[in-house]
């Protein structure tokens, strides 16, 4: 394990209580809202934060233990931090703000700057090296500040937030580049985001953080296909529903129930429905569709070339139609419909 | 309907138009009154070499004094939350404030012969402070290490700290953060105090003349020089303001962006 870390701090009304281990090599994403304790999280790792009470051992070093007293500052652990908003030293160049690890860990100038000049080429902005930080793109920021974390060749990689301040257009090419890069790095990484394309496409693993606790733990294709949280199900669009499940039927909280597929599984479940199996009508259906309910659409919203139309039911549901559905229904807010979903597309699991 | 451009009410703009005037015409008259073709042989006298002389080994020493202990206090009263850090603040603003003359009775009174610190410097170590040369720099580094302080420790409270974090987080010790991330990028500030302390050292009257005396040649610097010619020769004591003017002006304009452009920005 590069990174083994129990970790535990009270901030007036906020307490994060985590334990994250990660390994060589691997990439943990915190996903979470604002105020979930992500970037308190990786400032307790970099030495920025004191945890009250904890563990944190990097690379086989512990850096942290407040049972023995070990609190090592910043300086002296091995890790590399990028920066949310990157935070480059506007008086120094690019060569020098990469050269800064190098230089304080020791090296002489010119030997710095090799090894800036060195990771700048890596990171394909050699040409940039003489610039002030002020005068880059977003996206040429962005491969500085990874440049910089980088270049001293730290055991643990901390990326907050890599691509939030980074617009659409460039958004996609910079994640890429941090996709190769941080894939390339033999290091621990964490990575903290809340947009979940960023943790899908960039981390091995998703930890899903809510105040101050983890409440999820999975490959992104785990937790996006079957969230434990409202948030991660609202961030990949799929409603879910959360109910005590007996017998194939799935009583909810609003007294509203659910037909399952599954009538083994009992106890508190959560149902996940992907927005595309639910079927929009105008009358009440006819048929196979276990699960009906009258509605009223509450929003109608175009995504590219399909239409997601929120209906306040019992439960609430989003659907996703096609615009000639939408046409041919007559769609529009306040209308009255029915909703139906096959029991056999609802994924039930336990809470 | 009405634009946004609006006339100025008349009595304020005659009150503005005074206040121009009242500030404008003394140094009118004293660019009226200057003798042009004497000013060579005016400011190359001995009396006036001798001020010169004094007055810039004066202040720049002073200054330095000022930078040297100055920005360490403005470091530390920027980091502390200390319950007095208050009460340290509004006294290293005080001599701002406080009269010349009573900080010159008041160095006296701590460094002269007789002094609280200063009979133990005479007794031990045979050091008179006042009427000597550093009693000048003394004095002047009393008036003028406030003007760096304030400037400093704003620029430093103001300062993003998250920077020194990113140093941190990449290697850099407390020391190698302050000197190559927090100092440069205060950098503006710390000239800008450095230079409004030098210009108030330079200019200082009431504490030099009342703690070191006014001796030609020891403590007599440029505005003292002024002072005593004014009685006996007139134009020398012109030509002698006019190079403090001078400096003032030149002072000004290093600083123009800083203060001049304030308002419009």
């Amino acid at each position: 394990m590069s990174l083994t870390s129990t970790l535990h701090l009270s901030q007036g009304a906020f307490t994060l209580d985590l334990d994250l281990d990660v390994a060589d090599g691997e990439v943990v994403g915190l996903l979470g809202p604002n105020g979930s304790g992500k970037s308190t999280t990786l400032r307790c790792l970099a030495g920025l934060t004191a945890p009250q009470q904890g563990r944190i051992s990097i690379g086989g070093a512990t850096v942290e233990d407040t049972a023995d007293g070990i609190d090592l500052p910043p300086e002296r652990r091995s890790v590399g931090f990028v920066f949310q908003d990157y935070l480059l030293f506007p008086h120094l160049s690019v060569l020098d703000n990469v050269a800064f690890g190098p230089r304080s860990r020791g090296l002489d100038r010119k030997s710095a700057r090799e090894r800036a000049q060195h990771w700048l080429d890596r990171l394909e902005i050699g040409e940039l090296a003489g610039r002030r930080p002020r005068h880059l793109s977003g996206g040429q920021a962005q491969r500085v500040a990874l440049a910089r974390a980088l270049v001293t060749d730290p055991d643990l990689l901390l990326l907050d937030e890599p691509l939030a301040a980074l617009d659409a257009g460039t958004k996609a090419s910079v994640r890429s580049l941090v996709r190769r890069h941080v894939a390339d790095f033999s290091g621990a990484v964490v990575l903290v985001t809340h947009d979940p394309i960023d943790a899908m496409v960039l981390a091995d693993r998703v930890v899903v953080l809510e105040d101050g606790r983890a409440i999820q733990s999975g490959t992104p294709a785990e937790v996006a296909q079957r969230p434990a949280s409202d948030y991660v199900a609202q961030l990949v669009g799929l409603n879910m529903l959360r109910g005590s499940a007996r017998e194939g039927v799935v009583a909810l909280a609003s007294g509203a129930s659910v037909h399952v597929a599954d009538r083994s599984i009992a106890g508190d479940v959560l149902v996940a429905i992907r927005p595309e199996a639910i079927s929009v009508h105008r009358q009440r259906p006819e048929g196979s569709a276990r699960n009906a309910w009258p509605g009223r659409v509450a929003a109608l919203e175009s995504r590219g070339d399909v239409v997601r139309i929120e209906v306040a039911t019992d439960p609430p549901l989003a659907a996703i139609v096609t615009p000639g559905a939408v046409a041919s229904l007559s769609l529009h807010e306040g209308a009255d419909v029915w909703l139906s979903v096959k029991a056999t597309d609802l994924d039930v699991y336990p809470a | 309907m009405r634009t946004t451009r609006r006339a100025t009410p008349l009595p304020i703009g005659i009150l503005a138009t005074v206040g121009v005037a009242f500030l404008a015409i003394p140094l009118l008259g004293l660019l009226l009154r200057t003798p042009w073709s004497r000013l060579p042989e005016l400011l190359t006298s001995p009396v006036a070499t001798e001020a010169l002389r004094l007055s810039l080994i004066c202040s720049l020493a002073a200054t330095a004094i000022a930078v040297l202990v100055g920005v360490p206090l403005a470091w530390v009263l920027a980091q502390s939350r200390l319950p007095g850090t208050t009460a340290v603040r509004a006294l290293v603003t005080l001599p701002l404030v406080l009269p010349p003359v009573v900080g010159g009775v008041a160095l006296l009174l701590a460094f002269g012969r007789r002094g609280v610190v200063g009979q133990y410097l005479y007794d031990w170590f045979g050091v008179q402070l006042p009427f000597s040369t550093a009693g000048v720099i003394l004095a002047e580094a009393f008036v003028a290490m406030p003007f760096l302080v304030i400037t400093v420790e704003g620029a430093l409270r103001s300062a993003d700290p998250r920077y020194d974090e990113a140093a941190a987080t990449l290697g850099a010790g407390r020391w190698t953060v302050l000197r190559r991330v927090t100092l440069p990028l205060i950098a503006p500030a710390l000239i800008a105090g450095t230079v409004l302390a030098w210009a108030r050292a330079l200019g200082e009257f009431g504490a030099t003349i009342t703690f070191a005396g006014n001796l030609p040649g020891v403590t007599q610097t440029l505005p003292l020089a002024v002072y005593a010619a004014l009685d006996t020769d007139r134009d020398a004591a012109i030509a002698l303001s006019l190079v403090l003017l001078v400096a003032s002006l030149a002072v000004l304009l290093l600083l123009r962006d800083r203060y001049l452009r304030a308002s419009s920005s």
